[in-house]
């Protein structure tokens, strides 16, 4: 899916620098730079992105990008036009629900993954609940397949 | 004169011959008439209907369209359904998916509202039958003319008596049954309408809590408007073990009152603990200092099963359903005194006290339900001191030994942490005390919001809960705090002084802490948010369990932030108004300021009312622990006068949030009042709500959405100065959108000019100006002319 996007977006909660993967900020990061994917922060994680040299798109509460991904007129952070998959990680599991039903439910074009390591099932692509090892191994995979 | 909706004559005739002539088809209606000291001209809506004020509504939700966030897919509210409403699709009624969750909120908000005018009925019943109905308003002296604002604005009534109160009370169990009756299948279709109708059941809720507030604080005698009430104790550690201890929990003051008087009735006042959680607490110590305060309503478990209690009294709203198998595990008996909340108890209202006494304290019944707040006290009192030494403070908190016993009976499922709302690591800290380390149980402690739910999904039986709070034993018996009683209104002084500078943005902001205890990371976090605005001198103002999680928290020198800031209404202050139907004084504070320092007609008057509010006060709600439907139609009065809620990560369960879009320039523009020219002003407030992620984000929101059009440079200098600290401090970083708050120069805060200055260059940044801003074309006066 996120091979196939053509206007990918990262969004990225405070709790991915609380995360049992200690450098999962570093590995969103390369992420975001392998795959050329645009990260927005939620809350104060931007503080964790720009203490290591990187500039997220944007940073706001993740309410308000939600919002904008549900409008099919907004341009998005460079002027080029809205998402068309939007992954999320590190916002608190319920917030993640609520706001995946709300995209899916008011934003019919937009494919959302989640990549937390709990199931969401208003995610067009959720991992199941799994350890942090599976995840850590998951979480690799899929950059190794995006390298290539 | 204002007229009620209710009408209390209705004459029809088809027709009708008599020697002077025929009438056909007369129908008349003849209203109550309310007698009104003529103050001041009425304004266009007293008594409002649900329609009255949908154009105001409206205008709001243009600039604060609603973004649904839904649970679930389907409707199931009748037998059409369930209906999948997914991927555009309606249900079998014809409603979509925004209008279901615009009625859902709707329904929450008519729930809240029943909730505060059916506490407020009873409380006023109640106290004109104890002190007639003619006995006086009196919220705060000379200190307080405009005694009711929100009353004022809504009814255009000036209410003098209890009797009076009755009034506004009838408007609002009208307005809540027409509300209600909107939810109904097959009724209103709009989701815009439906916001318009939440609006509306926000506003009624704000006349029921004032109501409710202005009786007990008239008939009781709470402090009036005083900024100096007591420091009274609040936590776990100031409660007196040894002593016969009585709890109350609750919303409804009456039979806590009536347990105060007894004891000091018969010189028992010193023998016995009076212990309360919630807002019961709240306003037992407004009405007796010495009575204690708990905890917020999180805490009821955790004190439950301590064993402390001996007797448990309930009354209504926000008490555990299970309070009657908890006070059961630690022998306590359980005396419930609500009509709403009769917990399938015997009714012994009108059997003999002593008689009652003898079944509680044999254990023959284990609880009763006593509709007599007089008689509750008398029985509460003497159960207590009876019953106490045949207790000997059972309790239901297992020994240590029984903690680390338990837990190595954990299979590690993590049910537990699915279960937990704050998807706590319970797993791990259980994993621990099997080996003997209780430490990571501690912790815990601090962020659980004593909702048990891992405890009901433990397939092991595990007392999680009580585990957590054996672990943290000493951790709360150090809870001793101190809370300035609530002191209800603010004073009209006070708005006079500090009336220009809000307005003018001088003060940078009125923030309020309002609201339940259903915290991301425990309570201290209100505590924190609270200290941060009081040092930067904004007005801080808290109600309810957010005032008491306020509390909880020392300094270096063993302080608590209503001991170290003022409880005045001015810059640095932390007012404590009171329980949670005091909010209405939150809002009162504004509308009052458009009355005394701008000279705004109040009677009836509210769009005009909300418009200067929303333009001019920079006011921000902050409902941190959100939980509850009340806290929902609280939030919706706020709302209704355009003050932006804010709600912890929580909130967003409410399925809707109200944003703004500081992108779309066009949703920006208000009119200049001396002109009617159309002025850009920049997103502010950005916002009407919307639940923020973390304590950070929180902050940083709060500073930016105290920025309304109407600041001066002077003022919006210093607004601009604590955003801009703020996101440096929290976000590391310069906010991004700093050029949207900038209206001329000489809005940039001097220490800032020339890094500013850049910013606003690189973003190609056009000077403004700063109109005189309203949202009604009716009042710019170009026009008047």
């Amino acid at each position: 899916m996120v091979e196939r996007a053509n206007r990918p977006i990262l969004i990225v909660g405070h709790k991915a620098a609380e995360t049992g993967l200690g450098e999962l900020i570093d590995y969103l990061i390369q992420f975001a730079k392998t795959s050329n994917v645009s990260v927005v922060a939620t809350a104060h994680v931007v503080k964790e992105f720009i203490e290591r040299g990187f500039h997220p798109a944007a940073w706001m509460p993740a309410m308000d990008i939600a919002n904008r991904l549900r409008d099919p007129k907004w341009k998005g952070f460079d002027g080029k036009g809205q998402y068309d998959l939007a992954l999320f990680i590190g916002l608190p599991y319920y917030m993640t629900w609520l706001i995946l039903s709300g995209l899916k439910h008011f934003s019919s074009n937009l494919k959302t993954i989640s990549l937390d390591r709990f199931y969401q099932p208003h995610a067009s692509w959720s991992f199941p609940n799994i350890s942090v090892e599976e995840w850590r191994k998951n979480l690799d995979t899929i950059e190794n397949k995006l390298k290539k | 004169m204002p007229r009620l909706p209710k009408r209390d004559v209705h004459v029809k005739i088809d027709e009708l011959k008599s020697e002077l002539g025929t009438i056909k088809g007369l129908e008349l209606s003849i209203g109550r008439l309310i007698e009104r000291a003529i103050e001041e001209e009425l304004g266009p809506t007293p008594f409002p209907s649900t329609t009255d004020l949908r154009e105001w509504d409206f205008k709001l939700l243009k600039k604060y369209p609603p973004f649904y966030l839904p649970f679930c897919d389907l409707c199931c509210l009748c037998t059409f359904g369930k209906c999948d409403l997914s991927q555009g699709k309606r249900g079998a009624c014809g409603l979509d998916m925004a209008a279901q969750q615009s009625r859902i909120v709707l329904l929450a908000c008519c729930i809240g509202a029943a909730t505060h005018t059916a506490h407020a009925r009873h409380l006023v019943e109640h106290l004109i039958e104890e002190f007639g109905r003619d006995c006086p308003i009196d919220v705060g002296g000379l200190n307080v003319e405009v005694e009711a604002p929100v009353t004022r604005i809504v009814c255009g009534i000036k209410p003098k008596t209890l009797g009076d109160l009755e009034d506004a009370l009838d408007y609002c169990e009208t307005e809540v049954t027409h509300l209600l009756s909107a939810t109904h299948t097959g009724q209103e279709g709009s989701n815009i309408d439906f916001e318009s109708k939440v609006f509306h059941a926000g506003m009624v809720d704000q006349v029921g809590m004032e109501v409710a507030d202005m009786a007990q604080i008239s008939a009781y005698n709470f402090p009036k408007a005083d900024p100096d009430a007591p420091l009274v104790d609040i936590g776990w550690g100031v409660v007196d073990a040894a002593k016969p201890v009585i709890m109350v929990i609750g919303h409804n003051v009456p039979p806590a009152v009536e347990i105060v008087d007894y004891l000091q009735e018969n010189g028992l006042h010193d023998m016995v603990e009076v212990t309360g959680l919630c807002c019961t607490a709240i306003d037992a110590t407004r009405y007796d200092p010495k009575a204690k305060i708990v905890g917020p309503i999180s805490w009821q478990l955790r004190y439950i099963r301590s064993g402390i209690p001996d007797v448990v009294v309930v009354d209504e709203q926000c008490i555990r359903a299970d309070s009657l198998n908890e006070a059961q595990k630690i022998k306590a008996p359980l005396i419930a005194s609500s009509p709403k909340n009769c917990l399938g108890l015997p009714n012994r209202t009108r059997d003999p006290v002593d008689a009652i006494v003898a079944d509680l304290i044999s254990g023959r019944t284990l609880g009763v339900l006593i509709l007599d707040p007089e008689k509750v006290g008398e029985v509460a009192a003497k159960t207590a001191i009876l019953v106490a030494p045949k207790r000997k403070k059972f309790k239901a908190i297992p020994s240590v030994k029984n903690v680390i016993e338990g837990a190595k009976k954990c299979k590690k499922c993590y049910e537990c942490r699915r279960a937990c709302p704050n998807d706590l690591t319970i797993v791990e800290a259980v994993a621990d005390a099997a080996k003997g380390n209780l430490n990571k149980l501690a912790d815990l402690y601090d962020e659980c919001v004593g909702c048990a739910r891992c405890e009901s999904a433990c397939p092991q039986k595990l007392p999680l809960h009580s585990f957590i709070v054996k672990a943290a034993e000493k951790k709360m018996k150090d809870e001793t705090y101190k809370i300035r009683a609530g002191r209800g209104a603010i004073q009209d002084i006070e708005i006079r002084e500090v009336g220009g500078p809000i307005v003018l943005g001088e003060i940078p902001g009125v923030v309020a802490f309002v609201g339940c205890a259903n915290y991301p990371k425990g309570g201290e976090e209100v505590a924190e948010m609270t200290m941060e605005f009081a040092k930067r001198r904004y007005i801080v103002l808290t109600s309810g369990c957010a005032a008491m999680s306020a509390a909880m928290y020392k300094n270096e020198e063993g302080k608590s932030p209503y001991e170290i800031y003022p409880g005045v209404f001015d810059a640095g202050g932390i007012v404590n108004v009171g329980s949670c139907v005091s909010n209405p004084h939150i809002a009162g504070a504004a509308i009052k300021i458009a009355s005394i320092f701008a000279r705004r007609k109040l009677f009836g008057n509210y769009e005009e009312i909300a418009d200067y509010i929303h333009n001019r006060v920079g006011a921000v709600g902050v409902a941190w622990g959100a939980m509850s439907q009340k806290a929902a139609s609280i939030a919706s009065g706020f709302w209704r006068l355009g003050v932006p809620v804010i709600v912890g990560p929580h909130g967003s369960k409410y399925r809707r949030m109200l944003l703004g879009r500081k992108d779309r320039k066009e949703d920006w523009y208000v009119y200049d009042a001396r002109t009617g020219d159309r002025v850009y002003t920049g997103p502010t407030p950005e916002h009407l709500f919307y639940a923020a992620e973390t304590k950070e984000e929180a902050m940083v929101m709060i500073a930016k959405l105290s920025m309304r059009p109407n600041d001066t440079t002077r003022g919006r200098a210093i607004k601009l100065t604590h955003y801009i600290d703020l996101s440096r401090r929290l976000y590391g970083t310069m906010p991004d959108d700093i050029h949207l708050f900038v209206r001329t120069l000489a809005d940039i805060p001097i220490t800032m000019k020339d890094e500013i200055t850049k910013i606003l260059k690189k973003k190609r940044w056009k000077e403004g100006r700063i109109p005189d801003p309203t949202l009604l074309p009716r009042l710019i006066r170009k026009m008047e002319a």
